[in-house]
Parts: structure tokens; C-alpha cells; sequence
């Protein structure tokens, strides 16, 4: 970790400081939104000194509704791409320690899932699931999975030709704990990439899901205060305080996670190029 | 009855330009508490005997023969049967503890991990008798050793955790490979005097090319040339009268003995010399070496060479 903190370059630290700034938000909800986002009050009212951002079409507080969405994007984000990087990382390594027939069925799964377009998909699974955060995290995680198994797949390939492994083996070590106990700790960088990288996607997926409707109406998401700020006028009326917000907070979000994620891969890469192992 | 005995031992690797025959035909014994070294020039199918034995080849390999240990043939023993016996019965401590030692994980928990595999000790147990172990190894300092990563261990020390995870699970015997490659001679000399220090009372293989090592640390020696065994005899007898004239040569090529390279290099291993494999770089070469394969002859008190001059 020391080396990773002597290479931060800039778009990494301004990563590292949007994530931050969205993460205290989130944190600190109850105690930085001056309003309950749920409360109504008078509607459409322009951003002033008592409404830093103004009010939505029935007088909540859009500042508040801000902080407090940060919250449910991004528990869906993290949670979203915990369940495709788990799913895509038991994938990798079995794949590539196993090699052979179970090699070829789980990348043949890997394909299949890679081809089928997600979005619309997501779609149809969304609408035909009730909506709720968890299954929309499901539905993500579902899908969202492939990419991981690949870059861990290649890495395994390498790792189960290290002599430490060889070494484990001389000494007793079975395939599960040789998989588990020497070849996974070696892969978690790239995980770590991934997982970051996944964040971000995820967390638009969410906000793309929930402006076609598909989201939780019983949350605050910045996917559904866009949604409603469509559907209710806010874009036609150009009441630019209610649907720039949200889409700013999400661009800046998922820029932040895109920031750290690229400088984690290439951190790898430079790791790599010195250092095959 | 003897801990190991090895019976025609065959190991074959099929490859493009046709089949590599790293191990052709040896018969090698090692008694209980005997420490054996095995000597030979890179490529002579050294390592390759060694990983035979605890069978941790590439399923292509192919292996015939007999490796009998402690009564069971080793090579009819199915893959889990021969899980539980590594690392408790049989260790391999392997080559180049740079790459053998998994560079994420804290030395002292990967000592801590054979402990645990073969002892049946709790977490706490096992990190306190690896300490322990690394202890015993000479390593200064073995508690904050053992918390510090692979990268940031010299050489020497590497080499001194490879030896303690390899004697972690209480093996009988211990197949070390390589294990003074790299270091240079101070530190070569203290790992020799630890090797031999720590197998007490154990039986051990110890694969090198290095001849001083393997006379300070065994007691006998078996010379291989291009997947056989050459010659077989006590450490003092190989290192003062040796009989076959590859293993004088390889005495004679000792810094402290003249450092007279042998002339020319090791043959293929897949299309091996005719007669003697060895008689195309012998100085003292016959008619005979180039027609006759030379069988192993057994010599008084269990030596065994195999060249026609000695017989």
C-alpha cells in the first residue's frame, strides 16, 4: 500500500477525493440535509438561501433528497459489484486452476452472458421482478460478472505455473486450499480494479433502470429523482435545479470510481511489466 | 529394510522433437537416517528424480519402475493418498525460494500453514511453533521475521524459511533441491552446516551440482550423468578416489582442486551417446565405451560404478 500511496497521480487523488466527498455525504445524511427529503412543502421553488437547490413538484428539498440519494446509489453501486466481482472471481479461478472441461464449460457460460446485451435485458428482468434495490443489485450482479472472470481466468493461468505453488504442493496443500490459501490473495489487485471499476457501472446501470422506472419508488436513488424530474414536468418546464443536480452527482460519482479504477489497473500493469509474476 | 528403494526407475516426457528420457533406468537405495546427495550437471535429469519421487509431475510424464517407501510403491498410490503423505512423510523443499515462496503472504504464516496441515494445532499454536522453527533455522530476529513478506528477506534467509516450511510437518524424509543455488559462499557454508544440522536423524535427498555442499552435508553421494546414475559411494570416497572418470573430472573441476572444467557439454537426453553416454567427453576412453552400454557393477561395501575401467 505504501507504493500505491507514493504513485498517486492527480486523476487518482481528485478520484480519491470525489469518492470521499460522496462517501461523507452518505455517512453523514441526517446531520448535513437540513430537511426530511420526504417532506413536502411548496412546490418548484428556485434554488434560494432557506432550498440550497430548490424544491421538486411537491416541495421537497432537493439538497436533501441529494444527500440522502447518495446513500441509496451508492449502496446499490458497491453492493451490485460485490455480487458480480464474487461471482466473476469464483468463475476465474476455478476456470483457470481446473483448466480442461470445466475451463471450457465456465468460459462458454462467460461468452454467452458476454453477448447477450445487458441493458435490455436488465430491463425485462426489472420489470418483471418487483421493484426494490435488492433486485436490482441482483439483477447487476448477474450480469455484470464476466468481465472479472476473465482478467482473474488470465491471472489464475499464470499463478498455477509459480513454483510456490508447486511448493505448496510438495508440502501437502490440496487443489482447494492451493486455490484459496496461494493463488486468490495473488489475484486480489486486479479484483480490487475490477471491483472498483464495477462500482461505477454499476451505480449508472442503476441510475439508467430507475429513470426508465424501473427503480424503487420507496427509495431516493439520484436514478429516481431524474425519473421523476422527467415524467413530472421538470425537464419541459426547465426547472434545471430539480434534473441537473442528480446528474451531476452521479457523473462526478461514477467519474470519482473511473479515476481510481484506472489507476489501480495501470498500477498493476507497471507492476507486471516489471515484475511478470 | 531400506526407507526408499528406487527400481528401475523410468521417467519420460513425450515432447516435439521426440521422447526426453530424464530419468533412464535408475536404481538408487537410501537407508533410514542416510542423507544422500545426488550430484550432476545442469540437465541431468536431477530434479526430475527428486520430483518423481514425490510424484509432483505434468500427468504427460511418463513413469515406470518401482518407488518403494517404507513398503508401498509410491507410484501405485492414488493422488490423495500421496496428498496425505507429502509434506508429513515426504517434503520437497524446493529450488529458488524466490519464486518458491508465495510473495502475498507473511513468511511465518506460510511456515505456520504446513504446521497446521499436518499438526492439527490451532492458529495461534501453529504461528508460535513456526516462529519457533524460524528460530531454529539461525534466522536473527525470527519474531519480526516472521511478520515480514518474502520481498523483504535477503537471500540466505529465504532459503532459511524454505527449509523450516519444509521441516514443519515433521517429515521423515526430506527431498531438497537446490538448496545453496545463489548464495554466495558464507552464506552457502552456513546453510550447509543448518541443512545438515536440522536432517539429523532424518533421511534426505539433497539434489545440487554444488560437490562441496553435498560432501559436508551427506553421507553418500550418487553421481548422475544424462539420466543415470554413474556412480555410487560414500561422500569421502567420491571427493578423495573416485572411480569413474566423470566423477574425477567433476572433483577436478572444484576451485579447490585445480577448477579444471570437464571439455564439452551434457548429450541430449532424448537421443542419448551409444555404449557409454559418457565417452564422448572422457578423457580416458576405449573401443569399448563407444559399442557397450556399461552396466552398474556393484563394488565392495555397497559402492556401485559403472565404467568399464573400474571393473
Amino acid at each position: 500500500m505504501n507504493e500505491f500511496a507514493r504513485n498517486l497521480s492527480w486523476p487518482v487523488l481528485f478520484g480519491l477525493l470525489l469518492l470521499s466527498l460522496f462517501m461523507i455525504l452518505a455517512a453523514l445524511a441526517p446531520l448535513i440535509a437540513p430537511y426530511d427529503p420526504w417532506e413536502p412543502g411548496r412546490p418548484f421553488l428556485p434554488p434560494s438561501g432557506t432550498h440550497p437547490f430548490g424544491t421538486n413538484d411537491i416541495g421537497q428539498d432537493i439538497f436533501s433528497e441529494l444527500v440522502f440519494g447518495a446513500r441509496i446509489s451508492l449502496f446499490v453501486g458497491f453492493f451490485a459489484s460485490f455480487v458480480s466481482v464474487a461471482i466473476g472471481t469464483l468463475i476465474g479461478l476455478f476456470s483457470g486452476y481446473l483448466r480442461g472441461a470445466a475451463d471450457e464449460v465456465l468460459m462458454g457460460a462467460t461468452d454467452i452472458v458476454l453477448i447477450i446485451p445487458a441493458l435490455p435485458l436488465m430491463i425485462i428482468l426489472a420489470a418483471h421482478t418487483s421493484p426494490s434495490i435488492w433486485n436490482i443489485v441482483i439483477v447487476i450482479g448477474a450480469l455484470w460478472w464476466t468481465s472479472t472472470a476473465r482478467v482473474v481466468r488470465s491471472r489464475v493461468l499464470q499463478l498455477r505455473e509459480m513454483p510456490f505453488v508447486e511448493a505448496a504442493r510438495g508440502l501437502g496443500a490440496g487443489d482447494c486450499y492451493i486455490v484459496f490459501k496461494h493463488i486468490l490473495p495473488n489475484t486480489l489487485q486486479v479484483i480490487m480494479a475490477k471491483f472498483i471499476l464495477a462500482v461505477a457501472g454499476a451505480m449508472l446501470t442503476e441510475a439508467s433502470l430507475s429513470f426508465l422506472g424501473l427503480g424503487d419508488s420507496m427509495q431516493k436513488s439520484w436514478g429516481m429523482m431524474l425519473s421523476y424530474a422527467f415524467s413530472r414536468g421538470g425537464f419541459i418546464n426547465g426547472y434545471w435545479w430539480w434534473y441537473l443536480p442528480p446528474g451531476i452527482c452521479i457523473s462526478l460519482a461514477v467519474l470519482g470510481f473511473v479515476l481510481i479504477g484506472f489507476g489501480l489497473e495501470e498500477l498493476n500493469q507497471d507492476e507486471t511489466a516489471v515484475n511478470p509474476l | 529394510m531400506a526407507l526408499l528403494d528406487i527400481i528401475n526407475l523410468k521417467t519420460y516426457f513425450p515432447s516435439a522433437d521426440g521422447l526426453v528420457k530424464a530419468v533412464d533406468a535408475v536404481d538408487l537405495r537410501i537407508e533410514n537416517g542416510e542423507r544422500l546427495g545426488l550430484i550432476g550437471e545442469t540437465g541431468c535429469g536431477k530434479t526430475v528424480l527428486g520430483m518423481s519421487i514425490i510424484r509432483l509431475l505434468s500427468s504427460s510424464t511418463r513413469i515406470q519402475g518401482q518407488i518403494i517407501y517404507k513398503g508401498r510403491d509410491l507410484l501405485g498410490l492414488t493422488e490423495d493418498e500421496m496428498r496425505l503423505l507429502r509434506g508429513g512423510e515426504i517434503a520437497m523443499i524446493l529450488q529458488n525460494p524466490t519464486t518458491s515462496l508465495n510473495p502475498v503472504l507473511k513468511v511465518g504464516d506460510q511456515i505456520a500453514e504446513v504446521i497446521r496441515l499436518h499438526g492439527g494445532l490451532d492458529k495461534k499454536a501453529a504461528k508460535a511453533k513456526a516462529v519457533e522453527m524460524l528460530a531454529a533455522t539461525m534466522i536473527p530476529n525470527p519474531l519480526m521475521r516472521a511478520d515480514q513478506y518474502p520481498h523483504e528477506l535477503s537471500g540466505g534467509m529465504k532459503e532459511r524459511v524454505m527449509i523450516a516450511m519444509g521441516l514443519a510437518g515433521q517429515p521423515s524424509f526430506v527431498i531438497a533441491d537446490e538448496p545453496t543455488r545463489g548464495l554466495d559462499a558464507r552464506t552457502k557454508a552456513e546453510i550447509v552446516k543448518l541443512i545438515r544440522d536440522m536432517t539429523a536423524g532424518r533421511s534426505m535427498l539433497m539434489i545440487t551440482h554444488d560437490l562441496k555442499a553435498a560432501g559436508e552435508a551427506c553421507d553418500r553421494i550418487a553421481v548422475m550423468y544424462a539420466g543415470e546414475l554413474l556412480e555410487i559411494a560414500s561422500a569421502e570416497l567420491i571427493l578423495s578416489d573416485p572411480c569413474h572418470p566423470y566423477t574425477q573430472g567433476f572433483v577436478h573441476s572444484l576451485p579447490s582442486r585445480g577448477l579444471q572444467p570437464i571439455p564439452g557439454s551434457s548429450p541430449s537426453l532424448i537421443d542419448p551417446p551409444s555404449g557409454c553416454r559418457f565417452h564422448p567427453r572422457c578423457p580416458r576412453s576405449m573401443d569399448i565405451c563407444q559399442r557397450e552400454h556399461p552396466p552398474m557393477i556393484r563394488l565392495h561395501k555397497g559402492d556401485f560404478v559403472r565404467c568399464f575401467l573400474c571393473t
